[in-house]
């Protein structure tokens, strides 16, 4: 049984500040903290590109010269977690899974919106306090692996803040996480059953079982940490007859799992996405949704892979490589029905179908490179080498930062009411996708024939191959520029877009666009077939 | 064929029956047409894979016994990767293409919402395809000396009870194991030390004879580092606390980057040693001219 509560009820809209002040407030609505989640994320996501482009100017010449050397791990390390932990994370599930859940279940809001909105405004206050502790004694220099003893031995100010600040934004994940699982299972409306929710919900639903599993452990992995540095104990410390190989197993316990939490939204998103412009119903419904289960099954049992060359013994190494190898089967489900679904469709080309078939190419390539990782006789060779850099820029980039763009193309009519410029899109698009491949590519080759990640200086052999691969960094830091002209010049005077400019089936286009306060001026509808397309017209006939 | 241009020429007085017979010539010979094309599409993609899988080489020159069987499992799934690749580009741009909205259309696709046999065909296809390389793996790590028990038969080293956590232990030939060259790795921000118990000295440079297995126990003084020689295709963590092993075999004389692929601090990229293998007679000058005798300490 479902239970219809109002949870805006008692927040009624005097009380909330009107127009763009609503976005600097605490506001209870899911759509202004999506909206929050998603400029937040991308303003950082501006900042840590910029140190990306600070660590491709470094490596376009084989001598450590443009920055000292305890600056560029300061600056691998803040580019590492500020685009995992205030970019991608907050991005992919906050932003959207705000805004779409409670539409997608037909509620008015999320089921905890106080909850919701403190897991928004921890991120701010904790994303700058990590940025401005280079100014303290210098940021964190470990990595964001943060790997003890280094994380011990490195200096103090900048681990500490680097902790403080990840387990702020571990908080904020495990908040929205719980209110994802809350709002999918409870707040449903009466009539919608679970399979019949679009694939976004079923995503989210994983993802957060995932968050709500494996963040606690790396939660509680940082604090024993923080205290091997600030009060001397032995957890991970080898000279206190600490286990440094413990603090590995459980890092990517949370971390393997990280990378379903960044990959499995976005497998949702696409897989809204691409029906509504190919005008089809999203191929094998129920496949999907079994594979997205298995996903989140076998992603708690692979964190070992990240350790072949580290200290396992080798039947460990066995074990990990098959049940690591085995994910490319429900993913490679995903992908095949995907294609399927384009296929007999009547594609729209436009920005978001382009950002999305980007995305299945780029995944399939670093899927494939992750396959190839599982297996440890491959991966001892490539383990920490510039191969494993591309291949989860490939995931993470090639795979959900291209589908947020899909997604911001595809919902932008939705928040606003305005359409976005389809040719500055495509020209987005065709930058983004060049200069993302020119600058991983031949990473994979760097790495195969040894040049190790986190490196500022190299063997002048690679030289020609890595200012290939920074003229690609150029290309893509460029790309930004039509996208952010584009965002502006559309939300200012941009085509009107109407309620449902794709003419989409799933419940947040039958409301108007943008949407008001509590989402549905009367009763939700119920929204049986979210990817009815192709039944409509035959009915009509 | 058109089924009106056959009726056309072949006269209009068909029975039922005839002309049910004709449907399904016509529906056999375009499932036939369209069966060609895909077959060819997929033999091309086959044929394109394996030429690159076995013209293109991406990876440095073999200089140990893991080397070539390192680089037959990279050819294997470098070869099934691009056949996978290729197919889903393939895929996506012809659907793109084809199914593309032209300017004067309205309406949507087929109302396809699954197909069952074509999900299980590409859930156990893909599953045993993931088996087998999961198979052939294991018997390439095997090969290589993975599975090995980690016990270190080091002579020097009897007294030494701690236990050994992880490396690669290669398939120790009798008679090869009896003339291992055991060498003690201290690795350190940000250098590697190299002790040859037997000669008592410590080197800066790792000087190995060809073709003779080196046994490598290897330990960290401060933080983890790992060791990588490319050549060899072998890399494993030295992590402090945790003694860890490595043996490898080269096979091919020349001069070697040591790499540490574990950051280990602001010098991390400058942290490489050289790994020089020589003729044994060469080895052996190198080692006497080093050697101490005890008295000496």
């Amino acid at each position: 049984m479902t239970i219809s509560i109002d949870p805006q009820k008692t927040n009624n809209e005097s009380l909330q500040p009107k127009g763009w002040l609503r976005y600097f407030s605490f506001s209870l609505d899911h759509k202004v903290i999506g909206i929050q989640y998603l400029v937040c994320g991308f303003l950082f996501y501006l900042i840590g590109g910029t140190l990306a482009s600070a660590i491709r100017i470094e490596l376009a010449s084989p001598m450590s010269d443009f920055m000292p050397r305890d600056i560029y791990n300061q600056v691998l390390t803040l580019h590492g977690t500020i685009m995992i932990f205030l970019w991608i994370v907050p991005v992919v599930n906050g932003a959207f899974g705000n805004y779409l859940i409670p539409f997608y279940v037909g509620a008015r809001d999320m089921a905890f919106p106080r909850l919701n909105a403190v897991a928004f405004w921890l991120i701010p206050p904790s994303g700058l306090m990590l940025v401005a502790s280079y100014f303290v004694e210098g940021a964190a220099q470990a990595g964001w692996t943060a790997y003890p003893p280094l994380s011990i031995t490195t200096p103090q100010s900048g681990q500490i803040i680097w902790i403080i600040s990840v387990l702020l934004l571990g908080g904020s994940s495990i908040f929205g996480g719980i209110n994802f699982i809350a709002t999918i299972i409870k707040l449903r409306r009466p009539g919608l059953k679970l399979m019949q929710l679009p694939m976004y919900c079923w995503a989210m639903l994983g993802t957060s079982l995932l968050v709500v599993l494996s963040t606690p452990v790396l939660a509680g992995t940082l604090i024993l940490l923080s205290f091997d540095i600030v009060a001397n104990t032995g957890f991970f410390n080898p000279v206190l007859g600490g286990n440094v190989v413990v603090y590995q197993h459980l890092f990517w316990f949370y971390s393997h799992p990280a990378v379903y939490i960044m990959v499995l939204p976005a497998f949702g998103l696409v897989s809204e996405i691409l029906p509504v412009h190919a005008r089809k119903p999203l191929f094998g419904y129920t496949t999907m949704v079994f594979s997205i289960m298995g996903i989140v099954v076998l992603g708690l049992v692979v964190w070992a892979h990240h350790m072949f060359t580290s200290g396992t013994p080798p039947w460990m190494r066995l074990f990990f490589t098959i049940a690591t190898a085995f994910i490319a089967v429900p993913t490679g489900i995903k992908f095949f029905n995907w294609v399927a679904t384009l296929w007999g469709g009547k594609i729209s080309i436009n920005s978001a179908i382009l950002f999305s078939c980007g995305f299945i190419i780029n995944f399939v390539f670093g899927g494939i490179t992750g396959v190839a990782l599982a297996q440890v006789p491959f991966d001892i060779h490539v383990h920490d080498t510039y191969f494993v850099v591309a291949h989860f820029h490939y995931i993470v980039y090639g795979g959900t930062v291209f589908i947020i763009f899909s997604s911001i193309y595809h919902w932008f009519p939705k928040a606003t009411g305005k359409m976005l410029d389809e040719k500055l899109g495509i020209l987005h698009f065709i930058i983004t996708f060049i200069g993302f491949n020119l600058c991983f590519a031949p990473q994979h080759w760097l790495g195969l024939n040894g040049m190790p990640r986190r490196v500022a200086e190299y063997d002048p052999q690679f030289q020609f191959v890595n200012q290939i691969s920074s003229l690609g960094a150029l290309l893509m830091a460029i790309s930004t520029i039509p996208f952010l002209i584009n965002i502006f010049l559309s939300a200012r005077s941009g085509k009107d877009s109407g309620d449902n400019p794709w003419n989409a089936l799933t419940p947040e286009w039958l409301t108007s666009s943008p949407p008001p306060v509590e989402n549905w001026e009367g009763e939700a509808p119920l929204v049986e077939e979210p990817y009815g397309y192709g039944k409509e017209l035959s009915e009509q006939k | 064929m058109n089924l009106n241009d056959f009726l056309l020429t072949n006269g209009a007085g068909f029975e039922k029956l005839n002309i049910l017979k004709i449907y399904i010539q016509i529906f056999r010979h375009q499932l036939l047409n369209k069966n060609i094309y895909l077959i060819l599409i997929i033999s091309l993609v086959f044929a394109i894979s394996f030429w690159i899988g076995f013209n293109v080489n991406l990876l440095p020159a073999e200089a140990s016994i893991n080397a070539p069987i390192y680089d037959e499992l990279f050819k294997i799934l470098f070869i099934i990767g691009l056949i996978i690749f290729i197919g889903m580009t393939i895929a996506v741009i012809y659907s793109l293409f084809k199914f593309r909205r032209r300017n004067d259309q309205i309406g949507d696709g087929i109302a396809l919402e699954g197909n069952l046999s074509l999900e299980i065909i590409w859930t156990i296809i893909p599953s045993i395809i993931v088996l087998l390389i999961g198979l052939y793996s294991y018997n390439i790590y095997d090969r290589m000396g993975g599975m090995k028990e980690l016990n270190h038969n080091h002579e020097m080293m009897s007294s030494n009870t701690e236990k050994i956590w992880a490396g690669i232990s290669q398939t120790s030939d009798n008679e090869i194991s009896k003339n291992n060259l055991s060498i003690e790795v201290t690795a350190m921000q940000f250098a590697f030390l190299f002790n040859y118990p037997k000669g008592n000295f410590i080197s800066g440079e790792l000087h190995v004879p060809v073709d003779q297995k080196v046994s490598m126990q290897m330990e960290s003084k401060d933080v983890i580092h790992a060791f990588w020689v490319p050549e060899f295709r072998i890399k494993q963590d030295i992590i402090p606390g945790q003694p860890t092993i490595l043996n490898f075999t080269p096979t091919k004389v020349g001069k070697y980057p040591i790499i540490c692929a574990e950051l280990c601090g602001p010098y991390h990229g400058g942290m490489r040693a050289s790994i020089i293998v020589e003729e044994e007679s060469d080895y052996n000058d190198w080692f006497n001219k080093n050697k101490k005798t005890e008295v000496n300490l």
